[in-house]
């Protein structure tokens, strides 16, 4: 279970999380609307502390993530204790971020050699089935390059998966792709999915929301404006920023 | 001018033929260029101010040949010291510690200011500046050194390379390290890879593509500062060639001697950059070009 309770953040003057509270059970799916510039992708990278948060706390299973309570007072972890926490929760950016210099394969087990400790015979066993799962299987000694966005894209996926995490963030994962190609990523999270991960994702495809999400969540200017089942805040959004925006992107 | 045979356009199905552009003007300009060239090389064989035979006497010379591996030596451990002191500055001056990076700065700064020549004579006159060389706890016990049996003129020379060659491997490793992407680390931080090896394996690899012609140049300057240390009468190639030719007044054919030594000497630290550039491209380009000797067996196959 995700629970964050009064997440702020500022970039300098800038208010970019002005209090959000969120949960998310296991096995669920979350999808975070909102427009560009709402805090959406802010809100993602505190989850796995890739942003510091200025107050609020986040918890994944119970673990306060980035920091240590003692009484009333937090204290921020170490490097390596905040790289073990991040070990647990996957991140799936917008932009791919494959390693270019390693193909898919080394791209796949690469962290469950390094963060996890596994032998290379088993990550590389494990990266090859992901790989399948995803639908790449044939193109395990690819280089990133080599590959079409969509299928960077998956490897990503297989990427963050192959460290069996609690939970995974995805950032956008289909804006930076050619339209054509927005499918077979779709398709790889209605797997997942279905398959019952604990996913909060960050897209602009409504169509995906209303299909896979449990739970829909729609933010503006750093705050959570209303948030439900997909039925409810998709086709009878309660507040007028929601109809708003969902006037604009459902055209 | 292109060196790949054009096919034959077919005429035979009523097709429009296409004739492709010609260009006199660069079969002029080659031509020119080639009249040049052969003049110049007829200037080296005849005129007798090369001295060819003095040039051929000396250049497998057992001294020369002996001031040439010093040259060597001082270049390869001129560039490992000065590459492994960059690495520290590099990482001291990217350190969102102040007081590292301020440190790391003024480094550089400074011996990147001092002139080589200038930095080569004070090394040697150290033992001026400080009669003895104390090593211990700081403002503790220690042990103390002359200076002048500490330092040779070789440390002198070494000393002065290195320290000079780190300031500049330090912004080239920089350099490196800043051109990798910050999706990059975030990526591999979102993985909990744990910080070392996010260098080794994720960051230093992709640097590399970045370091490598410029530290490549480095290495190849510092080959030729090291005729520098004649300053300090170390018998390295340039001394030594002017030491001969002190001797015998054959300058132009001694100095030729150096130079064709330093040309060899640079070819081969090209050659190294080149196949070393290659192994870090992996990824970097969807598909490896052939390399010369690749390019060469496939044209003689054909």
């Amino acid at each position: 279970m995700i629970e964050l309770t009064g997440v702020h953040k500022s970039f300098g003057s800038v208010e970019v999380l002005r209090g959000i509270d969120l949960t998310a059970r296991a096995g669920t799916v979350t999808v975070i609307l909102g427009p560009s510039g709402s805090g959406k992708s802010t809100l993602l990278r505190c989850i796995n502390h890739l942003e510091k948060v200025d107050r609020g706390t986040v918890r994944v299973d119970g673990e306060l993530i980035g920091y240590r309570q003692t009484g009333d007072r937090l204290h921020e972890l170490g490097e390596r204790q905040i790289l073990r926490q991040r070990a647990g929760i996957g991140f799936v950016f917008q932009n791919f971020n494959l390693f270019p210099h390693l193909t898919a394969l080394q791209n796949v087990a690469e962290a469950q050699i390094s963060a996890l400790g596994r032998y290379k015979g088993v990550a590389n066993e494990r990266a090859h089935e992901l790989l399948g799962l995803v639908g790449l299987g044939d193109r395990a000694g690819a280089y990133p390059r080599q590959l079409s966005g969509g299928q960077q894209q998956r490897v990503a996926i297989a990427r963050a998966l192959a460290l069996d995490p609690k939970l995974i963030l995805f950032d956008e994962p289909t804006s930076a792709l050619d339209p054509e190609l927005v499918g077979e990523v779709l398709d790889v999270l209605h797997a997942l999915a279905r398959a019952g991960t604990t996913m909060i994702v960050v897209t602009h495809e409504i169509g995906f929301a209303r299909e896979a999400a449990d739970t829909v969540v729609f933010m503006d200017s750093g705050r959570i404006v209303e948030q439900g089942p997909p039925h409810e805040v998709l086709d009878n959004p309660r507040h007028e920023r929601t109809r708003a925006f969902l006037s604009k992107v459902l055209v | 001018m292109t060196l790949l045979i054009p096919q034959r356009p077919k005429e035979a199905d009523g097709e429009l033929v296409v004739v492709p552009a010609r260009h006199p003007w660069r079969w002029a300009g080659a031509a020119l260029v080639l009249v040049l060239l052969a003049q110049f090389v007829h200037g080296l064989a005849t005129n007798p101010g090369w001295d060819w035979p003095t040039f051929f006497g000396y250049f497998l010379e057992e001294s020369v040949v002996e001031a040439l591996l010093l040259t060597v030596e001082l270049t390869l451990a001129g560039a490992v010291l000065g590459f492994l002191g960059g690495i520290p500055l590099a990482a001291m001056r990217l350190s969102p510690n102040p007081v590292l990076s301020a440190v790391s700065w003024t480094f550089i700064w400074v011996f990147r200011s001092v002139p080589l020549l200038v930095q080569l004579l004070f090394w040697a006159n150290l033992g001026y500046l400080y009669e003895t060389l104390q090593v211990g706890v700081p403002f503790g016990p220690g042990w103390s050194f002359p200076t002048v049996n500490l330092i040779s003129s070789f440390g002198a020379a070494l000393l002065g390379l290195a320290l000079h060659e780190a300031a500049y491997a330090g912004e080239v490793i920089r350099a490196g390290l800043l051109s990798v992407d910050q999706g990059q680390h975030e990526a591999a931080a979102a993985l909990g890879i744990p910080k070392w090896r996010q260098f080794r394996r994720i960051v230093l690899p992709q640097a590399m593509r970045a370091i490598l012609p410029n530290a490549a140049n480095l290495l190849i300057s510092l080959l030729k500062s090291t005729s520098m240390v004649y300053i300090l009468a170390i018998g390295e190639l340039f001394y030594q060639v002017q030491v001969i030719y002190g001797r015998n007044g054959r300058v132009v054919p001694l100095l030729m001697v150096a130079t064709v030594w330093y040309v060899i000497l640079t070819a081969l630290l090209s050659i190294l950059q080149y196949y070393t550039e290659r192994h870090f491209a992996r990824g970097a380009l969807r598909t490896l070009p052939p390399t010369p000797f690749q390019r060469l067996k496939a044209a003689l196959r054909r």
